[in-house]
């Protein structure tokens, strides 16, 4: 049975714990919110760029520009996307998992796969496990991603692609579901592959091209790699804070649960010694009488 | 045939204008860009310029930064990088990305891949300083 003293002593640090946790789900909360605005208000110019690549590809013509050939299966990269920091629950496990996976199941498929992972979190998770994998880590990025941040990543990866480096780019990221629902999602950026809408393969009124097609779609390409990169981003940075407010918020209710269940403990052991003093005085009283 | 155009402008971070409009002039890859309503379609890149828009007598400037312009069905889609409009850009911080990239222009050699850099910042701060100066 421990003292008195010890049970205070564990309230006190179980209180503090509650007060950290507390605190950090509160930031996660606010930090979600604008992560989530960020993400929101970034969907507008993905789904325009999407309807203007596929009213592109529905004119198509066959003449394949280097970012849309299929070249088989070669050397593949795949882009994951975890966080810099912990306490978010399973988001980071979960993410690295399906990297893992990937790349496990795909190992007879692709000669190499090649990892780079943003985000502190994923590359000690896997570096014990597929450590060879690992070619590339950007750490600190992506809190307050920017769109130049996608930018450069964007670059990095379609020069990798271009010098025929690889021939397939995943990645991997957790899409935001709700604050508490994050889905691992895997999306196939490199060669890009447009989606048909029907309804514009209908109406296909020709376009005048200014300059001309091919260069109109050689800039659009790129675009729509960064653009993917960067909603991954935002997608991956707004899943954290809410898997890290959902799991600050079930540590706090433990905590509480813990404090009530020591505080009980606490007013028992009282409670006996109390008990226990009155009757060494009353007995102390008989015996002098 | 509708009497007005749609106007759709949004960059990475949010959607900036959505609006009914008369006349659009646009900065061009090939040169300047004037729409109207019934306009053929059309998919052009964009230069860092001046997009104009007029609402009967009302004129707006917008200083855009690279991108692209869609017209289909008198639906104008504007996918830019950045856009400003005259409020929003702070004056003293475009002039003096204009001294820097100035400078910089008379000291750097022609082939150096920075002075590619320092112009387009060149263009960027001579074109906000122009829309600031016109108001909305």
């Amino acid at each position: 049975m421990p003292s008195l003293k010890d049970i205070k002593k564990r309230i006190g640090s179980v209180k503090n714990t509650q007060q950290i946790t507390k605190a950090m789900k509160m930031v996660a909360a606010a930090k979600l919110r604008r992560a989530q605005e960020a993400a929101v208000a970034a969907r507008p110019y993905a789904e325009k760029l999407q309807s203007v690549m596929s009213n592109l590809a529905a004119r198509e013509e066959g003449d394949g520009h280097v970012l849309l050939n299929q070249r088989g299966t070669g050397r593949a990269l795949i882009v994951l996307m975890t966080a810099d920091r912990g306490l978010c629950g399973g988001f980071n496990a979960n993410v690295s998992k399906e990297a893992e996976r990937f790349i496990r199941s795909n190992e007879q498929g692709y000669d190499d796969i090649d990892l780079m992972i943003i985000g502190r979190k994923g590359r000690d998770f896997l570096r014990s496990r597929v450590g060879d994998h690992i070619t590339k880590v950007h750490e600190n990025i992506t809190t307050d991603a920017t769109y130049k941040t996608a930018q450069l990543i964007g670059v990095e990866i379609i020069d990798a692609y271009s010098e025929e480096k690889y021939d397939a780019v995943y990645v991997i990221y957790n899409a935001f579901q709700s604050a508490i629902v994050q889905i691992v999602t895997v999306e196939q950026v490199l060669p890009i592959q447009p989606k048909e809408t029907e309804a514009v393969q209908e109406g296909t009124v020709d376009y005048l091209y200014e300059p001309d097609r091919g260069e109109v779609l050689s800039q659009l390409l790129p675009k729509m790699v960064e653009v993917q990169i960067f909603r991954a981003l935002l997608e991956s940075n707004a899943s954290e804070q809410g898997a890290r407010m959902s799991s600050m918020d079930s540590a706090s209710r433990n905590a509480s649960e813990m404090i009530g269940k020591l505080t009980l403990q606490y007013n028992r052991a009282r409670q006996a010694a109390i008990t226990k003093e009155l009757m060494e005085i009353i007995s102390g009283a008989e015996s002098i009488k | 045939m509708a009497d007005k155009l749609k106007l759709e402008m949004v960059t990475p971070y949010k959607r900036v204008l959505s609006v009914e409009v008369d006349e659009i002039t646009a900065p061009g890859f090939v040169g300047e860009l004037g729409l109207l309503p019934g306009h053929t379609p059309l998919l052009t890149t964009l230069k860092v310029g001046e997009l104009t828009y007029k609402n009967g007598n009302e004129v707006f400037h917008i200083a855009v930064n690279w991108g692209y312009l869609e017209v289909e069905d008198d639906l104008v889609t504007v996918l830019v990088d950045t856009a400003e409009t005259a409020d929003e850009i702070d004056l003293a911080r475009a002039k003096a990305a204009l001294g820097r990239a100035e400078d910089a222009l008379k000291t750097l050699p022609l082939e150096d891949k920075k002075y590619m850099v320092m112009e387009a910042a060149l263009q960027r701060a001579l074109i906000r300083i122009q829309v600031a100066g016109k108001g909305h």
